[in-house]
């Protein structure tokens, strides 16, 4: 095999055996579920009869015409977009925090921040409804220190979705920061202070541009996590506040609507993509201009 | 090196590592109360709540996401590095293509994957099942083991390969005793990140489990929509004093933050 691979490139059979069960898997797991819920979100669905094969674009027209819909696309990306914001503005900051400290410090708080990643979604959402619930700590501390009369509610809100989902995944974005600050060279950021910039102006000017492409995947990351995260709002957000993940959930498990369920997730799959798409597009453009090569 | 960080700056760090670890710890503390009722122990600690984890259905749920993943991360590891070698050592029509096919389930959202699936399960008249199940786990943790394959490929002396040859070992030789051993850890690495993958799954998983195949998220989240009581609480902090014990063992063995982003050794 080694003799082969260095020899005159002939193609062989050789890679596309050796690849063959991975794609057979991803053929039969992935290709064709997809394809089969694209087509079913074309199907049309009625109480009395239950899922019927005719095609036609009524999911769509109703999602797109419901004002039910709307709301709950605008929470979802609205969601998404405050994850992204403030895991941006935290998580940021965070990471070059991080990177200037000494060798033993930042080794354990790297694993104290990155860490919660390896634990469970449910357990890390449980903590903030133990902690803010309308039974929650800090709402029957406050209630028996008589601060309060009615509960803070926090449970079942955006904020608390919100906050909940920044927990979960602003990890991730400080993840993707460090590992860009790692292969930054150090000695541009000296170079930067010896010529007089002042620390601020050589972070900002110097600093920041390098790590740029860490902080912009990092938000791709989040948003995409963002917008199609069932755990988390499902449990905050619950019946009253659903985003699109937790209606297709319903529609599927609890309505028995599929078609309408599968319209909304590939209607979610579609913006999602779209957005990482235009997104990579601009990125690629904005620094194929900036740095050359 | 010496900390740079100022004032302001150790004050925020602090705030943001107060935001991560306060929720897992209220969870810790609650689980330990010895009431009835979700409170924060002062002074009486109880190991009642942990005690009951032990005659509750969490514990055949815990069995099922342990076998699930152990399954499913040794079948993406077998199905990832035969892939990866091809892509790291062959140059042919189509590498590139089928290197990004692999990694496309990272751009499909879970919950997209367990409604094709329970939709693909249905149609094709499956009805819910292990073997179900594991493919739609090995899928999406696939991956994470074909990307830390890459790298161990990607880090190795071919040079050493040449000396086995050289010196009259036949390729299974050579495959067995030196390609092997020298991409060991970079595979178990992945193996590992593939396991926490699968065990921690839950947004696909819901769509597809079945009472025999509940795994643990499946279960936490069913019993989470019910009630929150000490129990829920317990069986977190168990999760959580399991996963610390995981990612101790990570740091030692490759650093966590190299593994999480899919360097490997």
């Amino acid at each position: 095999m080694a003799e082969r691979a260095l020899a005159v490139p002939r193609v062989s059979a050789l890679p596309y055996l050796l690849s063959a069960p991975g794609l057979i898997l991803y053929a039969v797991c992935l290709v064709a579920p997809l394809a089969m819920t694209a087509l079913l979100s074309f199907y049309t669905f009625t109480m009395a009869t239950g899922i019927s094969t005719s095609m036609s674009l009524a999911n769509y027209a109703e999602i797109l015409a419901d004002d039910y819909f709307h709301t709950i696309f605008a929470r979802t990306f609205g969601m998404a977009l405050a994850v992204t914001l403030i895991s941006v503005l935290i998580g940021t900051p965070e990471a070059w925090i991080l990177h200037r400290m000494n060798r033993r410090w930042r080794a354990a708080f790297l694993l104290v921040i990155l860490g919660p990643l390896l634990i469970p979604v449910v357990v890390r959402t449980l903590g903030w409804a133990l902690f803010l619930g309308r039974n929650g700590i800090v709402n029957r501390t406050l209630t028996e220190l008589g601060l309060v009369t009615t509960p803070i509610e926090f449970m079942y809100t955006f904020t608390g979705m919100v906050v909940a989902l920044t927990h979960v995944l602003c990890p991730f974005l400080v993840l993707a920061v460090w590992a860009n600050l790692q292969r930054m060279d150090p000695a541009t950021e000296a170079a930067a202070l010896s010529l007089g910039a002042s620390r601020t102006r050589a972070v900002l000017r110097v600093v920041l541009p390098q790590i740029m492409p860490g902080v912009l995947s990092g938000c791709l990351i989040v948003f995409t996590l963002a917008a199609s995260a069932f755990a988390t709002p499902a449990i905050i957000g619950g019946r009253r506040l659903k985003v699109a993940a937790t209606a297709t959930y319903d529609e599927f498990l609890n309505s028995q609507n599929w078609p309408l369920g599968a319209a909304i997730a590939v209607l979610l799959l579609v913006s999602i993509l779209t957005i990482v798409l235009v997104w990579n597009r601009a990125v690629e453009r904005r620094f194929a201009a900036s740095f050359q090569g | 090196m010496t900390t740079r960080n100022g004032w302001l700056a150790i004050l925020f760090h602090t705030l943001f590592v107060g935001f991560i670890v306060a929720p897992l710890l209220m969870v810790v503390w609650v689980a330990f109360t010895p009431e009835g009722y979700l409170a924060l122990p002062l002074t009486r600690f109880s190991l009642r709540w942990f005690i009951a984890i032990l005659d509750s259905d969490f514990i055949p749920a815990f069995w099922n996401s342990l076998l699930l993943g152990v399954m499913s991360a040794t079948l993406s590891l077998a199905l990832s590095v035969p892939a990866a070698v091809a892509v790291v050592r062959h140059r042919f029509p189509g590498r590139d293509a089928i290197a990004a096919f692999f990694l496309a389930p990272l751009m499909v959202p879970h919950l997209i994957i367990g409604v094709s699936m329970l939709r693909f399960v249905s149609v094709m008249g499956f009805g819910g099942s292990w073997i179900t199940l594991t493919a739609s786990h090995v899928l999406i943790i696939f991956p994470f083991a074909f990307r830390l394959a890459l790298a161990a490929l990607v880090g190795f002396e071919r040079p050493v390969e040449w000396a086995a040859i050289s010196l009259g070992a036949d390729t299974r030789t050579v495959w067995r005793r030196v390609t092997l051993p020298i991409i060991m850890p970079g595979l178990a690495g992945g193996w590992i990140l593939a396991f926490l993958q699968s065990f921690d799954e839950l947004t696909m998983t819901i769509f597809m489990a079945t009472p025999g195949t509940t795994t643990l998220p499946v279960r936490m989240y069913q019993y989470l929509s019910d009630n929150i009581d000490p129990l829920i609480a317990s069986v977190s902090a168990a999760l959580i004093i399991f996963s610390v014990a995981v990612m101790a063992l990570i740091e030692r063995l490759w650093g966590l933050d190299r593994l999480l982003s899919g360097k490997g050794r």
